[in-house]
């Protein structure tokens, strides 16, 4: 059964459609991101998944419910980590736990909510002295505070430093092995390309590929083709990289071809592509 | 009703742990109250019917303290709340909104009466002032001043845009009007517009309705207009905060 089912949602504001007609479904303990730059409608869709904001149109369900009817009983089971963090600075890491826990009839364990988002030493430390990549792990804490099926992650490691991005994608990545639905989304492909099982890469309030991050260069992606020709720089894209080399060895007469490079497009480049047309 | 005294005690919590609103709301009205009445608690007032100064100040800085904790402390706690985004993540909870609210409420409707309580016991103790004798209906009296108050505080978020505003905006309507409703000083002797002012400010009726009970010992229920008054504005600020109380922060 999916976890979330997604038909032909829309929503505008006045005259601006920020999401026009997206189809996606996650299975139950899946890894799921919604890909694109800002703008793309990403943060809307994951708002409307949540109950925060109503859709203008399309069918939505997120664990059989629902979201803009959903009451107390299916937000015992979610799990929301909001854009930006949303914590009390003047409460300790335990007590916000605490705090947060006691929202749900089922919590799990402030100790052990502590040890998967690597709080340990800033158990006691009041929030406002936590660095701002602690912050969001106390963030995610919180979203498993009350044991959820399904996690929403907005944006979990912007405006990060290379090494806390690790990290978060580590404590991700644990929430798998617990067995959780996560609906992450991100501007960062890599990230994508790290955690999600399945990736739906929107742009402008469109889903304009999906699939595995793997199979997202997909067989329309051309292969580069750099060389110089009398001192100019060529560049050429083609689907048959391995012809169109013989041809070039030809008209060369078998001289070595000055800077010459063949450069298949990184998951970069299709992202970039696919996103900036 | 287990989640709402478990969100009493959170509540609770974050209140004492915040020194500048404990400090401001909860401490201002006691250590006026020890300052002024140290300064000219033993005076008499003739506009007041040579009434003494400590039992005046007394009863008038437990309508300042309603003012402050249950408006201004209220209402700034919650527009910095709303603005970091944490009254949008308790949404996402399985905590009902109103049990929230209530919860909310019945922390700074604690506050307010320890807060009277402690100005009561200091009156008692250094300046004299007997303990009020219908002690009954001061508690009611307190309670009314209680509501309708918040009701003002949950109505004015929805006037505040930012955080950083919040105090200013707040602080701006609140203390002229504790100052200009007779909770320091007589507005007995006022200028006139300073007395039409005072006249439609519901901090006026409500440290009268105060002193009535505990300097005369009237029943809270002997000035029907003043109530009425209070609660007339109570209404206001509720109509407004049904209107304008907002769970999520300005879009960015």
């Amino acid at each position: 059964m999916s976890a979330v089912s997604v038909r032909g949602l829309r929503k505008s504001y006045g005259e601006h459609e920020a999401v026009r007609g997206i189809d996606f479904e996650i299975r139950a303990g899946e890894v799921f991101g919604l890909l694109g730059p800002n703008g793309a409608g990403k943060t809307t869709t994951i708002e409307i998944l949540e109950g925060y904001r109503d859709r203008s149109g399309g069918e939505v369900s997120v664990l059989g419910v629902d979201p803009q009817r959903g009451g107390r009983e299916w937000r015992e089971k979610l799990g929301v980590v909001l854009q930006s963090s949303s914590l009390y600075p003047n409460l300790t890491v335990r007590e916000s736990l605490r705090t947060f826990g006691g929202y749900y009839t089922r919590s799990r364990g402030v100790d052990e909510v502590v040890e998967i988002v690597g709080l340990g030493e800033k158990a006691n430390a009041r929030v406002r002295t936590l660095s701002g990549g602690q912050k969001r792990r106390l963030d995610l804490g919180l979203a498993l505070i009350g044991d959820p099926e399904l996690i929403f992650l907005d944006e979990p490691t912007t405006g990060f430093d290379p090494g806390a991005r690790r990290s978060a994608w580590e404590t991700i990545r644990n929430l798998r092995e617990l067995g959780k639905t996560v609906l992450l989304t991100t501007h960062y492909l890599d990230e994508a390309e790290q955690l999600a099982d399945r990736v739906a890469v929107l742009r402008e309030g469109a889903i304009v590929r999906e699939g595995k991050p793997s199979e997202l260069t997909g067989a329309t992606a051309e292969t580069e083709i750099r060389f110089r020709r009398n001192g100019e720089v060529v560049i050429e894209r083609t689907k048959e990289p391995t012809g169109r080399l013989h041809e070039l060895i030809h008209e060369f007469g078998g001289t070595e071809i000055d800077g010459l490079e063949v450069r298949r497009p990184t998951l970069e480049d299709v992202y970039l592509e696919l996103t900036s047309e | 009703m287990r989640l709402w005294l478990h969100e009493l005690r959170v509540e609770q919590l974050l209140y004492w742990r915040s020194r500048e609103s404990a400090f401001f709301t909860f401490l201002l009205p006691v250590l006026f109250f020890l300052i002024l009445g140290a300064i000219y608690g033993g005076k008499t007032i003739k506009e007041e019917g040579g009434l003494k100064a400590s039992w005046f100040l007394e009863a008038g800085m437990i309508g300042y303290g309603v003012a402050a904790t249950c408006f201004a402390g209220l209402g700034i706690s919650l527009v910095i709340r709303r603005e970091s985004g944490v009254l949008k993540r308790i949404r996402a909870t399985p905590l009902p909104p109103t049990t929230f609210i209530l919860a909310v409420l019945g922390s700074t409707f604690l506050v307010f009466l320890i807060e009277a309580a402690v100005i009561i016991v200091i009156g008692k103790l250094l300046f004299s002032v007997p303990v009020p004798n219908a002690i009954g209906s001061l508690f009611v009296t307190l309670v009314i001043g209680a509501l309708a108050f918040a009701a003002m505080g949950l109505g004015i978020t929805g006037l505040v845009r930012s955080a950083e505003g919040s105090s200013a905006v707040i602080n701006a309507v609140y203390l002229p009007m504790a100052i200009i409703s007779g909770t320091f000083v007589t507005t007995k002797s006022y200028p006139g517009f300073l007395k039409a002012i005072a006249n439609i400010l519901p901090l006026t009726y409500y440290t009268k309705l105060t002193r009535d009970v505990m300097i005369h010992n009237q029943h809270f229920w002997h000035d029907g207009s003043a109530i009425g008054v209070v609660l007339v504005w109570g209404a206001i600020g509720a109509a407004g905060a049904i209107r304008g109380f907002r769970w999520q922060p300005r879009e960015a």
